[in-house]
C-alpha cells in the first residue's frame, strides 16, 4: 500500500517547484512550446505551452489521446516542425532542422528504404551523414545487428521480413547512430500484442545495456507504464501538459500487480477527468480486526 | 366481394391447418429446435503435447515436365511468334503477290542474307548509335529537369507548362526545324530523339519522384540528406518503379522516332540507318527487303525489352520487391 501513495507523492507540487528550474544536467529542453497547423480555412493548435525536460539515460513518454499533439511535439524534437512559440534545446543548441543526432523510429513499417539490404539499411544512417568510413560503419551495423538478434538476416531485403523485424532493424539502425536521443513515435502499434510485448522487453533489454537516451510516444497506458521512467500526460484539443508521472518502478513483471493498477487508473482519471479518485480499499489484516466481546 | 372475403378466410384457415399438422409430424424437430437454444458444448479432456524438433521432408510434389516447360515466360512467348509467323506465311501463300506480302520464309531469306553480307548489322549499328546518344541525352535533361521541380515552386510551374506544351507535339513535326537549325548532320536527328525521350521520361520520373511516401522521406531527411543528395539515395530508389516505366516509354518514342526520321530524312552524312535502308529498298521494289529491315525494327525492340529492360527490373523492383 505504502509503494501506492508513493508514486502518488512522487509528482506533487514539490515536483512541479522543481521542474520550473531547468536543471542544468537535462539533456532535452522543451520550453513553453506551441506547434501549429496551418489548413487553408484556419490555423490548428496542435499544442499548447508545453514544457519538459529529458535527462541523459531517460526513458520519457508522451501519453495521451488521439489528438493531443504527441506525434506532432515528437516531430518538433526531431526537427520536421518548427514550434511558433518557445524553444526546444537539445544539450544546450537549438532544434532548427532534422539531424543524425536525433534519429526517430517511425510506426509505418515503409520507414526501411526497401532497396537495402538489412546491414545497408543499418549502415545507412553512419555513410549518409558522414559519420564513419565503410568498413567501421560495417562492424558497427553487425554489432547492433546483433545486438537486435537478426545477424542472421543481415543480407535479406526488407520485404522478406516480418513486422516484429522491421522493428527491430529500424531500432537497430537508430542505436548504431548512437544519437543523443532516440526518438519512437508509436513504434510498436503496428504490430499484434504477443510480437509488441517480446518488442517491448528487448527495448528495456537493450536500454539497461547501452543507456541510451529515449523519447517515446505512445497512446497505451500499460505500455507507457512498462517502457518508461517518466510520463507525461497531454490532454487533448489543444495538447496541454495535464501531469507528469514517475514510472520507474514498473517493468514488464509489474503487470497486473495492485500498484501498477492504481497508477494506470490514476492515468485514465486524470485524463478523461471522471471526479475524484475512489477511497482506497485496504486489505484487512489480522490487527484490523475488533472482536466485540 | 363477400365471396373473395370468404375464400381468403378459407386459405388462412387451410394454412393454419397445414402448419398444425405439419407441426405434429416434425414434433421431433420442434423440440430439436427448442434445444438449440440450451445447447451447450461438452467439456473434454485438456492434453499437452512435446514438440519434437520437426524436420521437413521434401515435400515437393513432381509437376509434369510439360507443364515446368509451360512455366518459361520465353517458351510461350515463343510459342505466340511462332503462331504468328504461321498465320503470316498462310497469308502470304494465299495471296500470292511477292511484291504486296512475301512470305514468311522470302522475309527471313532477306534478312539472313542482310546480316551474312553485314549491309543490315552496319545500318542497324548507325541507327543505334545515334539513338543511344539522343536517350542518354534526354535522360541528362529529364533528370535535371525533374530535381529542379521537385525542389522549387518554379521548376514544377515550368515542368507542368512545358510538358504539356511540348508532349503533345509529335516529334516527327520538329524534324524540317531541326534540319533548318542543325542541317544534315547527326545533331537534327539527335534533336528530334531529345525531344521524344524527355517529356515522357520527365512527367513518369516527377510522377515517381511524388510518389514516395512521407515516412521515406522524412527518414532520409532525418539523416541529414538534402538536396541533390537527397534526390539521389532516396527519391531516385523509392520512384525507381516509374522511372523505369518512363524510361521503357522514352525507349519505345525513340526508336520509333527515329526510323520514321530516317525514311523522311535520308541518309545522315553519307552512310544510312535501318530506316534509310527500309525507304531505298521500297524505292527499288525490294518487298521481302522492307520486310527484312522491318522485321529488324521489331526484332530489336523485342531484344531490348526482354533482355535489357525485364533484367534491369529483375535485378531492382523486382528483388527489392517494389514491383510484382
Amino acid at each position: 500500500m505504502n509503494a501506492v501513495l508513493q508514486s502518488h507523492t512522487a509528482s506533487d507540487r514539490l515536483n512541479a517547484q522543481q521542474a520550473n528550474q531547468p536543471h542544468a544536467e537535462a539533456l532535452l529542453q522543451v520550453q513553453g512550446v506551441c506547434l501549429e497547423y496551418r489548413t487553408p480555412e484556419r490555423v490548428v493548435r496542435a499544442t499548447h505551452q508545453v514544457s519538459f525536460e529529458v535527462d541523459p539515460a531517460d526513458r520519457f513518454v508522451l501519453l495521451g489521446p488521439s489528438g493531443c499533439g504527441k506525434s506532432t511535439l515528437l516531430k518538433a524534437v526531431a526537427g520536421f516542425i518548427t514550434p511558433s512559440e518557445g524553444q526546444i534545446r537539445l544539450a544546450g543548441q537549438q532544434v532548427k532542422e532534422p539531424g543524425p543526432d536525433r534519429i526517430v523510429v517511425f510506426q509505418e513499417f515503409d520507414q526501411l528504404p526497401p532497396w537495402k539490404t538489412v546491414i545497408e539499411n543499418v549502415m545507412f544512417p553512419l555513410l549518409a551523414s558522414r559519420t564513419l568510413k565503410r568498413p567501421e560503419a560495417l562492424e558497427r551495423a553487425r554489432h547492433y545487428l546483433e545486438k537486435v538478434g537478426l545477424s542472421a538476416f543481415a543480407d535479406a531485403y526488407p520485404h522478406t521480413l516480418s513486422g516484429g523485424m522491421k522493428a527491430r532493424v529500424a531500432i537497430a539502425r537508430a542505436l548504431a547512430m548512437q544519437p543523443k536521443i532516440l526518438l519512437m513515435d508509436e513504434p510498436f502499434a503496428a504490430l499484434d500484442a504477443l510480437t509488441r510485448r517480446k518488442m517491448q522487453e528487448e527495448l528495456l533489454e537493450l536500454w539497461e545495456e547501452v543507456r541510451f537516451t529515449l523519447l517515446f510516444v505512445t497512446h497505451s497506458i500499460e505500455e507507457a507504464l512498462v517502457v518508461g521512467n517518466r510520463i507525461l500526460l497531454l490532454s487533448p484539443h489543444p495538447g496541454r501538459v495535464r501531469a507528469e508521472i514517475n514510472s520507474h518502478q514498473y517493468d514488464l513483471k509489474s503487470l497486473g500487480g495492485v500498484d501498477f493498477q492504481a497508477s494506470a487508473q490514476r492515468i485514465h482519471r486524470l485524463l478523461f477527468d471522471e471526479g475524484e479518485a475512489p477511497a482506497v480499499e485496504q486489505d484487512l489484516r489480522f490487527q484490523d480486526i475488533r472482536i466485540a466481546y | 366481394m363477400l365471396a373473395k372475403a370468404s375464400h381468403l378466410t378459407l386459405q388462412w384457415w387451410m394454412t393454419l391447418r397445414l402448419r398444425q399438422q405439419a407441426g405434429s409430424h416434425r414434433g421431433s424437430a420442434l423440440t430439436q429446435r427448442d434445444n438449440t437454444m440450451s445447447l451447450s458444448p461438452p467439456i473434454r479432456e485438456e492434453y499437452e503435447v512435446e514438440l519434437a524438433p520437426f524436420t521437413q521432408e521434401d515435400l515437393a510434389r513432381e509437376t509434369p515436365l510439360l507443364q515446368r516447360i509451360w512455366q518459361q515466360s520465353w517458351v510461350r512467348k515463343t510459342v505466340i511468334l511462332i503462331a504468328l509467323a504461321l498465320i503470316w506465311e498462310i497469308a502470304a501463300r494465299i495471296q500470292g503477290n511477292d511484291l504486296l506480302l512475301p512470305s514468311f520464309i522470302d522475309t527471313a531469306k532477306a534478312f539472313i542474307d542482310g546480316i551474312v553480307t553485314g549491309e543490315l548489322l552496319a545500318k542497324v549499328w548507325i541507327s543505334l548509335t545515334v539513338l543511344v546518344k539522343g536517350y542518354l541525352i534526354g535522360i541528362v535533361l529529364a533528370f535535371g529537369m525533374t530535381t529542379l521541380a521537385v525542389s522549387t515552386q518554379l521548376g514544377r510551374d515550368l515542368l507542368g507548362t512545358l510538358t504539356s506544351m511540348l508532349n503533345p507535339l509529335p516529334a516527327i513535326a520538329l524534324l524540317p526545324l531541326s534540319l533548318l537549325w542543325f542541317g544534315l548532320g547527326e545533331n537534327s536527328l539527335i534533336f528530334v530523339l531529345v525531344h521524344s525521350v524527355l517529356w515522357a521520361l520527365a512527367l513518369n520520373t516527377y510522377a515517381g519522384f511524388l510518389g514516395v511516401s512521407e515516412t521515406q522521406r522524412m527518414a532520409g531527411r532525418n539523416y541529414g540528406l538534402k538536396g541533390i543528395r537527397f534526390v539521389w539515395y532516396i527519391l531516385i530508389p523509392a520512384a525507381l518503379p516509374s522511372i523505369l516505366a518512363g524510361l521503357k516509354i522514352g525507349w519505345a518514342f525513340a526508336w520509333r522516332t527515329l526510323i520514321a526520321a530516317e525514311l523522311v530524312f535520308g541518309a545522315s552524312s553519307g552512310k544510312g540507318g535501318l530506316g534509310w535502308y527500309i525507304f531505298q529498298n521500297r524505292n527499288e521494289l525490294y518487298t521481302d527487303k522492307v520486310f527484312a529491315g522491318l522485321a529488324a525494327v521489331i526484332i530489336i525492340g523485342l531484344m531490348v525489352e526482354n533482355l535489357l529492360f525485364s533484367n534491369v527490373e529483375r535485378l531492382t523492383v523486382k528483388r527489392w520487391g517494389m514491383q510484382r
